[in-house]
């Protein structure tokens, strides 16, 4: 079998710019195909977001301590030098953020931008990188393209804006794009256009994506993989369809359960998880988890569960997944 | 069943005219609410849907009073809402609004118990008085007054603080609390306790809820009723099974089916609606919802379709439910068929 394309090995991100070290990511194990779409999905402070700019050694050099592997193509990033990593940004691994008016430069035009980072990794003529950035405007649907090249990011409206940074992103043929949350401050109708979107261009360049979402319903759109995180730790992983349907993980259950979904009847109580995520600068000994589950015994309280394989298909980091099984599709009212 | 509604909003509109250009030129204006007309029931909840422009933030600023409408007029338990000091007063005793940002709206260097007594002493409860309620309060929503009661809001979660604007809100007893966007910045495990909260607190106080939300999910399982808004006017109205069993008008049926998937086996094969809702500053002629909606004909960019009744307690704003309109797809004219 041949090595998956993107590759984290026990990935740790400590931020230790603050009074006492923040454990954001604490040992995530992750590996994406080529051409596989992956979602990360966790409440905020799960590490989700620190994981992918990891990836890409976003995070402040000075102020962040990170242990473990990343791989990508067979490179070690870690390793990369300052030249070897601006080639790697964009020309290998290119990332789409939740809010483009932050990511896009106000002050260039959309055009500008994109011809701009073409010629930064290319040897080519401005008048062919403006070609290119035509195509790929059409190619995201940009209604009248030509002329939208020549606005500024100010001048469009937010699903246009997030069209304009997917182009941007997609401009030096990256094979991973990272989203972080790329349609989370969409309106419904755009965020649908959107997500649509991405699978369609995952499918035709044959990218991996990491897509990173607080978002289950937005998640089953786009992905085959379904990576859950707590705590700055995956506690379940597996297809979408067994994430979904046969989840093993108290917390998994406990998200599925929670959602205000149309299957419910209307004024029944939500099953909401009690109590709130824990603090990354102080975290227990044993299960992050155990503090809020109904189920959690005192081994929970002591070790650290690892990933087991469960007969359902999902990998569950949690000790009492004897006690979780449902009927499949239950918890989503199928 | 004919209650008298405890809110009666009529004809409202919001203009917010834009600054002027420099040499005169006539200044465009935001139509951010146009002309809407509803009720809000005692001891319901009104769910407010609706995307980004479409008017319904500016909807519970109007309700509150906060900013004045253009014109139109609001009747709160059959008085009208005037924007006389005394009368406002008054009225914001019945109606209080959470908002969504839970930082922003408490005061940063007011411990959370001070936040909560400062409206009713300033409604003139003595201070011993206003205490003893916040406590009492802090208890009802889930923050132990001990622990809680002489911390600073920077030292809250989200979801606390939430839970405090909450108990503020209901300091003064109110009748109607405009719940905006009240839930949508918590993570997914924190808004379920909440929704869970404001179930609850509405049975033991008896209140009535305007709930404003761009989350469907949500809207359909606290609401009793919905409206739908579209730039600045209500595309559909009714009963929340109707609305979202039986959608009459396009706008709402694109919106229910951008909603996500959840099974991985059936994910959505189509954009349901294309492009950007447009601009509330040049809206459309005729149907505002004419330039994206897959049935629009002739009339609908010439004449703007009524809110219309189109069965009991559901109105929509379409020609293809209108008699008589002209559109293609509407019921024929009672008159036509009577001469049959």
């Amino acid at each position: 079998m041949a090595d998956p394309y993107l590759r984290l090995d026990q990935l740790e991100v400590t931020f230790t710019g603050g009074r006492s070290p923040v454990r954001a990511v604490n040992g995530v194990d992750l590996t994406v195909d080529s051409g596989e779409t992956v979602a990360l999905i966790g409440e905020s402070g799960s590490g989700k977001s620190v994981t992918l700019r990891a990836i890409l050694r976003l995070n402040p050099e000075k102020k962040t301590r990170i242990g473990g592997k990343v791989t990508v193509g067979g490179r070690d990033v870690m390793g990369l030098g300052n030249k070897a990593l601006a080639q790697f940004r964009g020309g290998e691994v290119a990332m789409i953020f939740q809010e483009p008016l932050l990511a896009l430069d106000p002050v260039y035009t959309l055009g500008d931008q994109i011809t701009e980072a073409i010629r930064r990794h290319e040897p080519i003529s401005k008048a062919d990188a403006r070609k290119r950035a035509l195509s790929l405007f059409e190619r995201v649907r940009i209604p009248s393209p030509e002329r939208r090249l020549d606005t500024y990011p100010h001048e469009m409206s937010g699903g246009m804006r997030q069209r304009a940074m997917i182009a941007l992103a997609l401009a030096c043929n990256p094979k991973v794009l990272l989203a972080d949350e790329p349609t989370t401050a969409l309106d419904a109708t755009v965020q649908i256009q959107i997500l649509l979107l991405l699978r369609e261009l995952q499918r035709e360049f044959g990218l991996s994506i990491i897509f990173v979402t607080h978002d289950l319903g937005a998640a089953v759109e786009v992905a085959d993989r379904i990576a859950v995180m707590y705590a700055g730790r995956i506690v379940e992983e597996g297809s979408a369809r067994d994430i979904i349907h046969t989840p093993r993980h108290p917390y998994t259950i406990g998200l599925l359960k929670s959602r205000a979904h149309g299957a419910m009847t209307k004024g029944r109580r939500l099953d909401a998880i009690a109590g709130s995520p824990p603090d990354l600068a102080d975290l227990p000994k044993g299960c992050a988890f155990a503090a809020r589950c109904t189920l959690a015994t005192d081994p929970c309280r002591q070790t650290q569960p690892e990933l087991i394989q469960t007969e359902t298909g999902t990998r569950a980091r949690c000790l009492r997944t004897d006690q979780t099984l449902t009927r499949p599709g239950e918890l989503v009212g199928a | 069943m004919s209650r008298q509604p405890l809110l009666q909003v009529r004809g409202l509109k919001k203009h917010f005219p834009l600054e002027r250009k420099l040499f005169g030129g006539a200044g465009k204006t935001v139509h951010a609410v146009d002309g809407v007309d509803f009720d809000v029931l005692e001891g319901e909840t009104l769910g407010v849907v609706g995307e980004s422009g479409c008017g319904k933030s500016t909807t519970a600023r109007l309700l509150m009073h906060l900013i004045d409408p253009t014109i139109g007029t609001i009747v709160f338990d059959g008085a009208p809402v005037e924007n006389t000091r005394l009368s406002l007063r008054n009225y914001r005793r019945r109606v209080q609004m959470v908002f969504q940002d839970s930082y922003s709206s408490l005061n940063p260097r007011l411990t959370i118990e001070a936040s909560i007594a400062f409206g009713p002493e300033v409604h003139g409860t003595p201070k011993k008085e206003a205490l003893a309620r916040t406590h009492d309060l802090l208890e009802r929503v889930g923050l132990e007054p001990a622990r809680f009661a002489e911390r600073y809001p920077h030292e809250l979660s989200g979801g606390q603080r939430q839970r405090v604007n909450i108990a503020r809100a209901l300091a003064l007893q109110p009748k109607v609390i405009i719940l905006d966007e009240a839930v949508s910045a918590l993570d997914k495990s924190v808004e379920a306790q909440v929704l869970n909260l404001l179930l609850d607190l509405k049975e033991e106080f008896g209140l009535t809820y305007v709930f404003i939300s761009h989350d469907l999910n949500v809207v359909q399982f606290v609401s009793d009723r919905v409206m739908v808004m579209y730039l600045g006017k209500i595309a559909e109205l009714g009963r929340s099974e109707t609305v979202f069993g039986n959608a009459r008008h396009p706008y709402s049926t694109a919106l229910l089916s951008s909603m996500p998937s959840i099974d991985p086996d059936n994910r959505t094969q189509h954009v349901p609606l294309a492009g950007d809702p447009p601009n509330p500053i040049d809206p459309p002629a005729g149907c505002r919802f004419h330039t994206r909606c897959a049935h629009a004909e002739t009339v609908c960019s010439l004449t703007e379709p009524p809110l219309a009744q189109v069965e009991p307690d559901h109105q929509a704003a379409c020609h293809m439910g209108v008699a008589g309109s002209g559109h293609s797809r509407a019921p024929e004219a009672r008159t036509a068929a009577a001469a049959e």
